[in-house]
Order: C-alpha cells, then sequence, then structure tokens
C-alpha cells in the first residue's frame, strides 16, 4: 500500500504543477514511513519539502496556498500528532467555502496514517476520525486495499473539497495483485466480497480482518469496504443490508460514539423492516489506546467479528413458555 | 514615550526594534525635523480615509442600538493603523483583517454593507475575497496569520510579487498560531507584513498579563524577522512602516513585524462594559494622542488642510454614512436553502434531503 500511496502523489505531481507536497520529513528522508520516498529528488524542493515542526502551521499556511490556487497535500506524521491542527482543520479549512458561498476553494488532502497494530508507543496509533466526520464540510476518506490506496489518493487530491485521508497504517506493507487505476467516486462504498446472508461493514485497517472473517464464517457473508466515511454512501450499505437482512460494522476507534454508531443508527433508520436482528457492533474498547503489548487485546478480531456474527439471532422462531 | 524615527532607524531591516515607539508626527501635529514623511498626496488622503473611517464605525455602533448589527468591535482611535497600514498596499497585495479591522475592509474598497454581513449576521461574510484581495475577517484569534504566510508563500512559489499583510491585536500574538506564523514566515523568508494593534486590551484583560517581552515587537528576533515598534497613533508613521516592510517583502527581503502601539477608544464591543477594567483617566490621555487630530493639525500648519477641505471630508463622510444607514435600514435577503449549498462543491445526497425537509417545513 506504501507504493501505491507513493505512485498516486507521484503521478498527481506530475499531472498537475498545482499540486505540492509538504510536511514533516517527508523531502529527503520520504516520510517516516516512505509514503514520499524520492519525490523530493524528483520534483524538487519548490513542490515536496519539510516545515518547521507545527501542525497546525502545515494546514494553516496549505489553507492559504490553497486560496492562492495551489493544491497542497500535507501529511500528520501520526495520528495523535494532527490535534494541534484541529482548529485549523474545524474553523478554517472545513468551514471557508461556506463562509464565502463558495468563492473560497480550498481543495486540500491532509494525510493522517492512523490506527494501531504495529506496535507503537502512546500517541502513534489512535484512530480519530469520528472527531473529523462530524465536521461538515470535510470529506473523510480511508483505503482499505493498495489498488484503492491509489485510487482513492488520486480521487482526493482531484477533489475540490478538502479531504482528510486517513492511511490504516498497519496496511501500508500489505499487497495485492490489482492494478493501479482511477475512476471510482471518492464518495462512493465497494462490495469487497459478495454474500447473503450478513452484511459486514468495515472500512481501513478492518477491511482485511472482515474479509479474514468472512472466510471462516459459516454463514455468507457480504463484506462492503465504506471507502468513504463522510458523506456516507447510503445508497450501497443500505441497498446490501435489505438483501441479507443482518448487518455487523467494525472499526478499531472506541465505540461509544464511534463512528459505528452514526452506521447502526442509519441503517436501522432506512432498513428496520428488513432487519432480522439489531445492527451489531465490533470496535475497539473505551479506552484510551492501549500500550504496544497489550493492544491485541483491542483490537478487534476475526473472532470477535464471528462471535458478532453468530449473535445476529439466525433462530428465527421465538418460544414462548407456558402460552 | 515615543521617540523621532531617524532615516535608519525607519528603513533599517533590524531584528530589534527601537527601545521606544517611532515617530513621525507628535501629537501636536509637528513633524520632526528632517522627518522622512510620506508625500503630501498620501498624507491627505491618510487623513480623509481616517476621517470616512471614523464615520463609518459610529454609524456601525449606532446600527447595534437600532438592531440593525448584532454586534460591532469598534475601531475608534486605531484609524492610523486601519488606514494607515491599507493605504500602503497595491491591489494585488491581501489583506488578512480580523473582527475588528471593519475600517480597514471599507478603506481597502469593499462595499460597506457587504462589510457588515458577519454582524449583521445574514451570512458569515458578505463580500468577494478575491474582488479587493481581502481575506474573511477572522474571529478566531491569530490562526488567519498561518493563511497570510500560505498566501505569500504561495506567491512567491508561483513568481508573483505578491505581499500578504495581516492584522492582529495584542491579544492575538499570545496565541500559538502566531508564533507558528512567525517562524514558518521567518524559515521561508515569505513576503507577508504582521502588524500587531496593540490597542492596550484584549477584551478585558491588560497588556501586562498578556506578555513579559520587552515590546511584542521584540518577539521578531526569536524568529528571524524584522521588527518595528511604532507609534500607532501616528498615520504618517504607520504609513511608512507598513510600506517599507511592504516593498522589502516584495523585493525578496522577507517578513516584518510591525508593533503598532495604539488605543481602543470604546469598549471591546457594544455589549461590553470598559469601566469595569479601566479608569477614564487612561481614556481621556489617548483621546490627546488622536489620529485624526494629529493629522489635521499637522495638514492645517503646513497650509494642506483649510476650512473648506475639512468640510469636504466632512460632507463625504456623512453621505458615506447616511447610505450605508439608508441600506442597512432594508432587511437582508435571506434564502434558507443557501444553508446546504456551499458545504461542499456539490451537496451531497444527505444535504439535498435535509435541504427538501426545511423546504417542506417553510412550505407550510
Amino acid at each position: 500500500m506504501a507504493r501505491a500511496l507513493n505512485q498516486a502523489l507521484a503521478d498527481a505531481l506530475a499531472d498537475d504543477e498545482r499540486v505540492l507536497v509538504f510536511g514533516e520529513d517527508v523531502g529527503p528522508l520520504g516520510g517516516v514511513f516512505r509514503i514520499t520516498d524520492g519525490l523530493a529528488a524528483r520534483f524538487g524542493e519548490s513542490r515536496v519539502f519539510d516545515t518547521p515542526l507545527a501542525e497546525a502551521g502545515i494546514v494553516g499556511t496549505a489553507i492559504g496556498m490553497a486560496m492562492n490556487g495551489l493544491r497542497p497535500v500535507v501529511e500528520m506524521q501520526f495520528d495523535a500528532f494532527a490535534y494541534p491542527a484541529f482548529e485549523q482543520i474545524t474553523s478554517h479549512l472545513a468551514k471557508l467555502r461556506n463562509r464565502t458561498r463558495g468563492r473560497i476553494e480550498l481543495p486540500v488532502v491532509i494525510r493522517i496514517p492512523y490506527g494501531g497494530g504495529i506496535g507503537g508507543v502512546e500517541h502513534h496509533s489512535d484512530s480519530s476520525e469520528a472527531y473529523f466526520v462530524h465536521t461538515a464540510g470535510l470529506r473523510v476518506v480511508t483505503p482499505g486495499t493498495p489498488a484503492d490506496a491509489y485510487d482513492l489518493l488520486r480521487a482526493a487530491i482531484d477533489c475540490p473539497d478538502p479531504v482528510i485521508f486517513f492511511e490504516p497504517k498497519r496496511r501500508y506493507w500489505a499487497k495485492d495483485s490489482a492494478p493501479l487505476t482511477t475512476g471510482t467516486p471518492v464518495d462512493r462504498a465497494v462490495v469487497r466480497r459478495p454474500g447473503a446472508d450478513v452484511t459486514l461493514i468495515a472500512y481501513g485497517p478492518m477491511v482485511a480482518t472482515a474479509l479474514e472473517a468472512a472466510g471462516e464464517a459459516d454463514v455468507d457473508v457480504e463484506v462492503i469496504d465504506l471507502r468513504s466515511l463522510a458523506p456516507f454512501d447510503d445508497a450501497t450499505v443500505c441497498e446490501s443490508v435489505r438483501r441479507t437482512g443482518r448487518a455487523v460494522v467494525v472499526h478499531e476507534a472506541p465505540g461509544f460514539l464511534g463512528y459505528g454508531a452514526e452506521v447502526a443508527a442509519r441503517v436501522t433508520e432506512q432498513c428496520f423492516h428488513y432487519l432480522h436482528a439489531p445492527v451489531a457492533r465490533v470496535t475497539g474498547f473505551d479506552i484510551p489506546y492501549p500500550p504496544p503489548m497489550l493492544e491485541e487485546h483491542h483490537l478487534p478480531s476475526v473472532d470477535r467479528i464471528l462471535d458478532a456474527i453468530e449473535r445476529l439471532q439466525w433462530d428465527d422462531t421465538v418460544e414462548f413458555p407456558d402460552e | 514615550m515615543s521617540t523621532v524615527a531617524t532615516p535608519r532607524q525607519q528603513f533599517a531591516r533590524d531584528l530589534l526594534p527601537s527601545d521606544e515607539p517611532l515617530q513621525l508626527i507628535a501629537p501636536s501635529g509637528e513633524a520632526a525635523p528632517g522627518a522622512h514623511l510620506p508625500p503630501d498626496d498620501v498624507l491627505i488622503d491618510l487623513y480623509r480615509r481616517m476621517v470616512v473611517g471614523r464615520r463609518f464605525d459610529a454609524q456601525a455602533t449606532a446600527l447595534t442600538k437600532q438592531g440593525r448589527l448584532a454586534v460591532y468591535p469598534s475601531s475608534r482611535g486605531q484609524e492610523a493603523c486601519e488606514v494607515g497600514a491599507v493605504a500602503a498596499l497595491q491591489p494585488r497585495d491581501w489583506l488578512f483583517p480580523t473582527y475588528r479591522d471593519c475600517v480597514a475592509i471599507v478603506s481597502r474598497g469593499v462595499d460597506p454593507v457587504e462589510t457588515l454581513s458577519l454582524l449583521r449576521g445574514d451570512w458569515h461574510l458578505g463580500y468577494d475575497p478575491y474582488a479587493h484581495h481581502v481575506a474573511p475577517q477572522c474571529t478566531p484569534l491569530a490562526t488567519n496569520t498561518l493563511h497570510a504566510v500560505g498566501v505569500a508563500h504561495a506567491a512567491r512559489l508561483k513568481g508573483e510579487d505578491t505581499v500578504a499583510l495581516v492584522l492582529l491585536g495584542d491579544g492575538g500574538t499570545s496565541e500559538g498560531d502566531t508564533h507558528e506564523a512567525l517562524n514558518f514566515a521567518g524559515v521561508w523568508k515569505a513576503p507577508v507584513v504582521f502588524l500587531v494593534q496593540n490597542n492596550g486590551y484584549a477584551i478585558s484583560v491588560p497588556m501586562s498579563k498578556q506578555n513579559a517581552a520587552p515590546s511584542l515587537a521584540h518577539k521578531g528576533i526569536g524568529y528571524g524577522v524584522a521588527s518595528m515598534l511604532i507609534d500607532g497613533n501616528d498615520p504618517a508613521m504607520v504609513y511608512a512602516a507598513v510600506q517599507s516592510a511592504v516593498a522589502a517583502a516584495r523585493a525578496g527581503e522577507g517578513p516584518t513585524l510591525i508593533e503598532a502601539r495604539t488605543y481602543r477608544i470604546e469598549a471591546h464591543t457594544n455589549a461590553d462594559d470598559a469601566s469595569r477594567y479601566r479608569d477614564q483617566d487612561e481614556v481621556l490621555q489617548w483621546l490627546a494622542r488622536d489620529p485624526i487630530d494629529r493629522l489635521e493639525r499637522h495638514l492645517t500648519a503646513r497650509g494642506l488642510l483649510d476650512a473648506s477641505a475639512r468640510d469636504h471630508v466632512a460632507v463625504e463622510a456623512e453621505a458615506a454614512a447616511s447610505s450605508l444607514r439608508e441600506r442597512m435600514n432594508a432587511d437582508p435577503k435571506l434564502d434558507p436553502a443557501e444553508l446546504f449549498e456551499h458545504v461542499y462543491a456539490e451537496p451531497t445526497p444527505a444535504l439535498r434531503r435535509q435541504a427538501a425537509t426545511l423546504s417542506r417545513e417553510l412550505a407550510q
């Protein structure tokens, strides 16, 4: 996936001279995850450059550059290190189009490596998507596969709206044989595995886990990769759930007011008469992200997903004793 | 309290500011011998724009009493900064104002009614930022310093000689974004000018609780940014300082931090009660240093302004205020459907549904 992201940045830089890549260590080093490897050498320091170490500064200056006609793609080094930029993102990046009745357009992409599973110490493993999806004016996307990382990042850079691009860092080393192409709309979910009995809804790092669980389940599981967290693709998800009648949503972030809560509410509101069981959630616990030696207990696993599927009231015959 | 600016101080690009604020024209209206004053036509224009600006400011405050504005933060007393800074810009340059800088915006040529949209509450911004290169007024403090650095750096990358001027207050210098913006600007040598209008108070909090440096301008040296401390009630000095900083930025010499010492004559807004945190004596002392009176005395003494010219300016200011009053008395056109239109380039399906819901409600 890292190579797909690198290719997407390189192709975007080559195709459009307004595209810039900047952030901390993204220049000669190529980023701590090497996503920008070789870009500074190929495109020069005026297109790909290191900034002072200040996340609000990176996003704030990106806003100004976009106001002046450029298309910045910036990197926040880790999920929790994006928090200093929160005000710039929520109060300005997200709102300037609306504030100016569409006159200021900010095609800024903020890449955030996120999530756990790599043995990172504190502040290196947060799933912070809920903070951003709650903010109108932002698009929030996250790829689940290497090929989609390319497709989605190209679409994000082409998008006229600001995009928070969450990269599932534990999947940086994932490989697949699919060719790198573009064309899937930035706001569309895709069915990664068709199935008839239950819809498993996942995104980012959990797509691979969900596919693995689907392969082991006793029932026929459909896996949806949301790709776009904001806006939410109601049509694709609800079409599937109406067909299967059951749904499980999976994410790493804590469950309380997490993304799955919104998914469960929307699916319930729109598919109530098709549901045979309440929408289930498999999420991280409601705890600060654990230290690396304990993180395996926190992260949703194949077994937890299979357990959740099993609990979906498969036996429809309800007995009423003594009646 | 102020010191006459020598030509060296006026044009040098020092990292450390002077100990006392630099001045070209004293409150008495007298210019220091040998002072490098702006040209006469510029001084006359500054006078005219300050008078018109102050009348606009008074009219806006009056409109809050009539319920036509939700709130208005007055800049009365700060006209030298509001007007002097704007007059030193070229049309292609960018102005990044705060909520207290309506006079600067109007002085830049933006329609006064459009300027007041935010404070009237009919939209968050009424004017087109690209029409006059005036960014939206920033309500969160100092966040726009970074936007200005971004616009300025982008201009350099694109090979344009545009300069960005960002206005901020004494309180805003305590924000982290100011630090980051000065640092980015210094590292990138961005063509940006930071004008701090130090008006003594962040709402009620005085400078003594805001800053431990010898002056706010002294902060520049920490970022390698040239700094100036000036008398912010001297319109000639503000104009000269900003013009020199803008010229340096345009020539590729990098950013400048200017601290202009001025005073907020009115309370924070019409909703604030300044008597709770400052003495009237202090206000009276600053009224004696009024920027418009100062320039009027200077121009009159030099024979550049007579009673007829003063009347002419007063008539212009009154006509502008009267037109503003009349136009603001009309109810603004509101379209609830617009709430959904500009959130994204294209409304999402969910927003279309919500717009339809509101539309049905309104039809009932």
